[in-house]
């Protein structure tokens, strides 16, 4: 009812361009990040560990991937695998690095930096290489990874059993804990972290889709040839957008192992996530950053979900194996469905749905 | 008066839900007759060719108005399958050759249509009767071949599916003057063994010299229908189509004189 | 370097190369004829032999599970036209790989859903006595003296396996008319239907068709490995092998598959050291077809694309 838009003129250029036209989305956002902010760390710590931080890493990968494969039209398989990059680039940063140089906020945003840059590299061939084969590359890319940091033992600190945990001296970025009496390693102050750095890189990248920057990587993706005779350098813009598309990932890889699970695990980091983060973005919608999330939200509920009902309905009728290939069923159904009906994905479905809204309730 | 045999009535088509690339294209083609559609690039020609084979939706157009009737049943909710088997065969702008196929296998690909694959070599006899010159390059991928070859391989094809109306669309497309009459010559030829022809061409001089009737069509409207050979007397015509001015002179206020005019049937 | 050896490696490879091809086949069928990376051939591999091996699991013979399979595939590719590949026509080829995610995902889900996700074991010569499928290898030297090699007597079986399938699909494409038509479809599709020649039936034969080649692969290959889940991990490996093929080209599919696994046997022996650990083959395979793909990109025997603004 109150979503009009009515009320607002639109006195300059640079007004017509905000991310948020309508008072109406400020409002909401503004809400949205009171509610973020201080009411979710006052939630219980399940819902923090097992809900809202896992959310947020795969989410922001799945940004990160939306950057790459929706805006910019380069498909990618390696997504897990710049994931591992970040995870262990932070680790050892932490590690290696003297206590007083090196903070966590710091080691993830380095380690962002590293996973882009063996993005790029691996998106070199992209110059050369287009469409369906470019997956080789990506795949290289995951596969090449996994096995790096599995066969060189020296990025695990020589831990045999292939998982090392993340010691405790590790969150206490800048002596902030002591300072303000706070549990640096408990999950509000974990999630505080994640959704800062999350809400950050959610608002560059919504800035970016509406750049330059994003408008090339959008006519890369829709016609690169036509982009290049336009005077957008073609190889450029792809390794930029690898960059900027493993730089999300990484840190998503570094959020996940030191925010989410409190270890650095290589199984974690297998072409399964890869998947898993594709189906996020496919279900969200490509090229939409909201869409990413909402998507994220789903793929990584619904399992959850699913045992739930299982567990109270039928009792625990239903096995670990039974819910993995439901839900693989379900994700399935439900890309083909969504791509069939409304190919935008969620984000479009939407955006549809705001159309109404503002129009409601004369149509037309 | 001879039966009518495709009527297109005032139909609208629309490209990917917002490009109108037709606003109201009326037109007829009896029973054993040949009917031009002329026009300039971009006119909708193709675009009425294909509404009227169901390849529309192809290439994301579809009818938005209007109804195409072939012998007297609606065919617009019909499929390109079905409407080859009823015997109305489009050859596409361009010939669109299946390169890495054969002479022969191409020509043949258009008799697989029919159930009874017995006829298909009498066919083939008698498309290689009517297109002699392709009769010798049987062997030879169709990729190789000139665009004069592929356009009969195209036409050949076309003809196996024993059809009643050949949708024509630009023949005479990078063709030598001579091997565009060739062409129109066989069509004349195939024409009095009782098929009929839309064609649609820019080359309007050929066209309206072996047609019975011309349609003249501009930013997907009819503006000008008669007989052929009274289309070739007019001076409007002449000017614009055909390249002669009257006494040699052009002057842009007769060439406008027909756009100024309302189109003489809605 | 023993020089016997060496051959022995290469055959090896060869061998290898023959079970990539098979999965290579059925990928280069459906985007030969229809522009789609179909993503889901490994599923379709897992899908197949796990029914069959079920069927005979519980006493089934062997012909009868193989009869039954073969029609449920056939089904299946029917049904995949018909509900997703059909609404999607027209839709951009991204799209439509997506599309294919989806159903990968879906059947792996189902197919262990009905099913179950255990390991199962599968010997075929236990049905099927014909001498070729016990796992003892033929010593060469005894047919040639000066070749002290061996070749497990399955290899040899896959590979008379993988030539008939060649052969059957040349023989299918030249000469009948399903096969001309999607020749034809796959050169040019607004062409085929010009001439009345139904896209949907021809992607519905090349489906079902590709069916039936995803259980000839999965038989052979849960022979080799085992029928679980990992047949989809190993088929990940044939994505390579079609790349450098060139996507649209059977015989490149055949000598993809024959380049790979020739190089990742050689790579094993004198690059692992190198890399100062085992398990190279995990990526290998990538690197080659990627330093392949720099060179050309089309891959070896692909059309080469062209591009107009
Ligand atoms: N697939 C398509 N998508 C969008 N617009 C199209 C498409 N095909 C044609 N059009 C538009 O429809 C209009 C008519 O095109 P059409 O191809 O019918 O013209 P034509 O008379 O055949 O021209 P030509 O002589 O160049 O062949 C043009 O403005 C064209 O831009
Ligand atoms: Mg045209």
């Amino acid at each position: 009812m109150i979503y009009r838009e009515t009320g607002h003129f639109v006195t300059n250029y640079l007004k017509d361009r905000e991310i948020f036209p309508l008072k109406f989305d400020k409002i909401i956002v503004i809400l949205g990040l009171l509610f973020l902010y201080l009411y979710m760390p006052t939630t219980s710590e399940y819902m923090l560990s097992a809900h809202v931080i896992p959310i947020l890493a795969v989410g922001l990968a799945t940004v990160g991937l939306n950057i790459l494969t929706g805006l910019t039209g380069q498909l990618s398989l390696g997504t897990a695998g710049f994931m591992c990059v970040g995870a262990f680039g932070t680790y050892n940063l932490m590690l290696r690095m003297p206590e007083n140089l090196m903070s966590l906020p710091v080691a993830l945003l380095l380690s962002g930096i590293f996973a882009g840059l063996v993005g790029v590299i691996f998106g070199l061939p992209a110059i050369r290489i287009k469409g369906f084969y470019l997956l080789v590359s990506t795949l290289a890319a995951q596969y090449f990874v996994w096995w790096f940091f599995n066969s060189y033992a020296w990025f695990l600190n020589y831990e045999s059993s292939g998982v090392v945990a993340i010691a405790p001296h590790m969150y206490d970025y800048w002596g902030l804990g002591n300072l303000l009496g706070v549990d640096m390693q408990g999950y509000p102050a974990r999630y505080l972290l994640a959704l800062t750095i999350c809400i950050g890189l959610t608002y560059f990248a919504k800035n970016l889709l509406r750049s330059n920057t994003g408008r090339n990587f959008m006519s890369v993706r829709d016609r690169d040839i036509a982009a290049s005779v336009m005077g957008i350098s073609v190889p450029r813009t792809k390794l930029l957008a690898f960059f900027v598309s493993c730089f999300y990932c990484g840190i998503a890889g570094g959020i996940y192992s030191f925010l989410y699970i409190g270890n650095v695990d290589l199984m974690i980091y297998e072409i399964d996530r890869s998947f898993t983060i594709l189906f996020m973005l496919i279900i969200g919608g490509l090229g939409s950053i909201s869409g990413s999330w909402l998507g994220a939200i789903f793929v990584y509920e619904f399992p959850i979900l699913f045992t739930w009902v299982g567990d109270t309905i039928f009792q625990g009728a239903f096995n670990t194996a039974v819910v993995e290939n439901v839900s693989n069923m379900v994700y399935g159904v439900f890309i083909i469905a969504l791509l069939i009906r409304e190919p935008g994905g969620f984000a479009a479905l939407w955006a549809t749905t705001k159309q109404k809204l503002r129009m409601w309730p004369y149509p037309h | 008066m001879a039966e009518s045999l495709l009527k297109v009535n005032n139909i609208e088509v629309v490209y990917n839900h917002v490009i109108l690339a037709l606003r109201g294209v009326t037109l007829d083609v009896e029973e054993g007759k040949v009917v031009s559609l002329l026009g300039a690039n971009g006119s909708g020609k193709t675009t009425t060719l294909k509404a009227c084979s169901n390849l529309l939706h192809a290439e994301r157009g579809a009818i938005t108005k209007g109804s195409i009737e072939y012998q007297n049943n609606d065919i617009s909710k019909s499929d390109a399958y079905n409407l080859v088997k009823d015997g109305v065969v489009q050859v596409l702008e361009g010939r669109h050759c299946f390169s890495h196929l054969t002479v022969e296998e191409n020509i043949l690909t258009g008799s697989f249509i029919r159930e009874n694959p017995k006829e298909a070599k009498q066919d083939l006899e008698r498309v290689y009767d009517h297109f002699e010159r392709i009769r010798i390059r049987k062997k030879s991928l169709a990729g190789f071949t000139s665009g004069g070859e592929q356009q009969m391989i195209a036409m050949g094809r076309a003809l196996m599916s024993r059809p009643k109306l050949i949708l024509l669309d630009e023949p005479s497309m990078g063709l030598a003057p001579q091997l565009v009459e060739e062409i129109f010559a066989i069509v004349k030829n195939l024409n009095k063994e009782g098929v009929s022809f839309l064609i649609a061409e820019q080359n309007a001089m050929v066209a309206l010299k072996y047609a019975d009737e011309g349609y003249i069509i501009e930013n997907g409207r009819v503006i000008l229908k008669g007989k052929a050979k009274e289309l070739l007397e007019r001076p409007d015509v002449k000017e614009m189509y055909l390249g002669v001015g009257e006494e040699g002179k052009t002057s842009f206020r007769d060439i406008k004189y027909y756009h100024r005019r309302k189109p003489s049937f809605t | 370097m023993d020089w016997v050896y060496l051959i022995e490696v290469l055959v090896g490879g060869l061998m290898s190369g023959v079970m990539y091809s098979l999965v290579a086949i059925g990928f280069v069928l459906i985007y030969k004829s229809s522009g789609i990376f179909n993503f889901a051939q490994g599923t379709m591999l897992l899908f197949a032999s796990l029914t069959f091996v079920k069927m005979t699991e519980n006493g089934i013979d062997f012909w009868t599970a193989l009869f039954i399979a073969a029609g449920i595939m056939v089904i299946f590719g029917i049904a995949t036209e018909r509900y997703v590949i059909r609404p999607l026509a027209n839709q951009d080829l991204l799209a439509l790989f997506m599309a294919t995610v989806g159903l990968a995902t879906f059947q792996e889900g189902f197919s262990q859903f009905i099913w179950d996700s255990d390991v199962h074991g599968l010997q075929m010569s236990k049905f099927l006595d014909i001498g070729l499928l016990d796992p003892a290898p033929i010593f060469v030297s005894d047919h040639i003296p000066w070749l002290d090699i061996l070749i497990p007597k399955f290899d040899i079986f896959a590979s008379l396996v993988a030539g008939s399938l060649i052969v059957i699909l040349a023989f299918f494409f030249q000469k009948t008319r399903t096969g001309l038509s999607l020749r034809a479809v796959s050169d040019d599709h607004m062409a085929a239907m010009a001439v009345g020649i139904p896209l949907q039936t021809v992607w519905a034969i090349v489906w079902a068709v590709t069916g039936i080649i995803a259980l000839i692969a999965g038989l052979l290959w849960a022979e080799r490995v085992s029928v679980s889940f990992t047949l989809i991990e190993a088929v990940m490996k044939a994505l390579p092998v079609i790349l450098i093929g060139g996507l649209t080209s059977i015989p490149g599919a055949i000598v993809g598959g024959l380049v790979i696994g020739v190089g990742e046997k050689l790579g094993e022996i004198y690059l692992a050291d190198v890399f100062g650990g085992q398990g190279i083959e995990l990526w290998f395979a990538y690197f080659m077809a990627l330093i392949f793909l720099v060179f050309r990109p089309q891959g070896m025997f692909g059309e080469k694309l062209i591009e107009r603004v």
